[in-house]
């Protein structure tokens, strides 16, 4: 089944529940090797775009849901989370424009235009042992589910899978980007909590897409 | 003269990014300077909201640039240039030592440097040295004055800032101690205090006014003896 403004909609929610139950876990691995505040500062991002989503209109596109909730991160998330996480749903929502219904490809492209939007954000790579390292290989399942024929959900289970495996595999890396990267060796061992909220927020996708 | 280019100066600190404009105010009074730091409640960290002001506030057609300290500053001044509303400001971040490059900035464009003058001095920070100087040009002919240092500072700070807003206002190269006479950071890495000589130089055929007028500056004391 394809996917619409609901399943959008209720893939911010799941986030913001999700992250608001998370909070602490993202809290405590940003303390290990960066500055602490990405646990509260997603939980107070995505509070707030709570807020601003129960006043917009329910017709409104998946489109202009991600364009809201792009806008709203960026000025609401402190720290670098704000304008990468930002970029993305601004992104996405480019992606999604026009479109009533996301299907199989459209997913892939809404989430490969997100990872571009991270990457040509934050100019890191795969093995920087930052978000990357999390979208990439989501994005990399998303697009080998859709060409074998998986329904939108089933692409979103894969990369939501992909996701949380590449977050764990950060955990052996030395940084090179971000706040981490000032920590050499130090860093390595703990799981970057930027990874960690993107797996996070790709499972709060499939799972409403698996509610829908 | 058109309206000078305008600074904005990120910071995860809204002392840090209010200090910033308090040094570089003094040597440079009437340049458009915006603070932008910490975050919407002044927390430590960097407001989109703030930077997107900043830039619109100090922006007078003549361009803006713009001075960051960690990371993150970067990201959240980038996403706001680009989304930045409404659009077709000529905008540009440097990546340059922030006391230093915002000093330099600031007197670059209170002389009405254009914005890659502008850009060009704050990266001028970026040089530890004067590269300049260990290279003297091979001066033939041209028009030299040797003047000795009267007032209390030397070539720092605000004579350093008043000298080079005054080599800037003729069209002509002119060295002292063959650094160039338009290089803020330059003179001042020179070291140049109390007592020391200097020599003023140009080798172009026309530099006589201006080596005068800067030779005529540095005996006059910049006012302080």
């Amino acid at each position: 089944m394809n996917l619409d403004q609901q399943w959008a909609r209720e893939w911010v929610r799941l986030a913001a529940a999700v992250l608001s139950e998370h909070r602490l876990e993202l809290v405590s691995l940003d303390r290990e090797i960066g500055d602490g505040d990405h646990g509260e500062n997603m939980d107070r991002g995505f509070s707030a775009v709570t807020g601003k989503l129960s006043q917009l209109p329910g017709e409104a596109s998946a489109s202009d849901i991600f364009k809201l909730v792009g806008m709203t991160l960026i000025s609401t998330v402190g720290g670098a989370a704000g304008p990468l996480y930002g970029t993305a749903f601004i992104r996405a929502a480019t992606a999604t424009a026009g479109a009533q219904t996301v299907d199989s490809d459209g997913l892939v492209s809404l989430l490969t235009a997100a990872r571009d939007g991270v990457v040509a954000r934050g100019k890191a790579e795969v093995g920087d042992k930052t978000m990357v390292d999390a979208w990439t290989p989501a994005v990399d399942a998303a697009a080998a589910a859709a060409q074998d024929g998986s329904d939108p959900a089933a692409v979103l289970a894969a990369a939501a899978q992909a996701a949380e495996a590449g977050a764990l595999a950060t955990e052996p890396l030395v940084a090179h980007k971000g706040r981490a990267s000032y920590l050499g060796e130090r860093a390595v061992g703990h799981r970057d909590p930027g990874a960690q909220s993107s797996a996070l927020l790709l499972r709060a996708a499939a799972d409403a897409a698996a509610g829908a | 003269m058109s309206a000078s280019v305008g600074l904005v100066f990120v910071s995860h600190s809204d002392k840090v990014a209010a200090g910033l404009v308090e040094i570089a105010r003094q040597m440079a009074p009437s340049v458009a300077m915006a603070a932008a730091g910490g975050t919407d409640d002044q927390a430590v960290g960097t407001s989109f909201q703030k930077v997107g002001d900043a830039i619109r506030a100090v922006n007078s057609g003549s361009g803006v640039v713009i001075l960051c300290d960690l990371g993150s500053a970067i990201l959240t001044a980038e996403t706001a240039i680009e989304l930045l509303d409404p659009p077709g400001h000529e905008v540009h971040i440097v990546d340059a030592p922030l006391v230093e490059g915002a000093v330099a900035a600031a007197v670059a464009a209170e002389t009405g440097a254009p914005v890659a003058e502008v850009i060009a001095a704050a990266q001028s920070a970026n040089r530890s040295a004067p590269d300049d100087a260990k290279d003297p040009p091979a001066a033939a002919g041209g028009y030299r004055r040797i003047v000795t240092l009267t007032n209390r500072d030397g070539l720092h700070a605000r004579p350093a800032a008043e000298f080079v807003k005054l080599a800037a206002t003729f069209g002509v190269p002119v060295t002292v101690n063959q650094v160039d006479a338009k290089s803020l950071l330059g003179i001042m890495s020179l070291g140049l205090v109390s007592g020391a000589t200097v020599e003023i130089a140009s080798d172009e055929s026309g530099g006589a006014a201006a080596v005068d007028a800067l030779a005529d500056l540095v005996e006059s004391g910049f006012g302080e003896k």
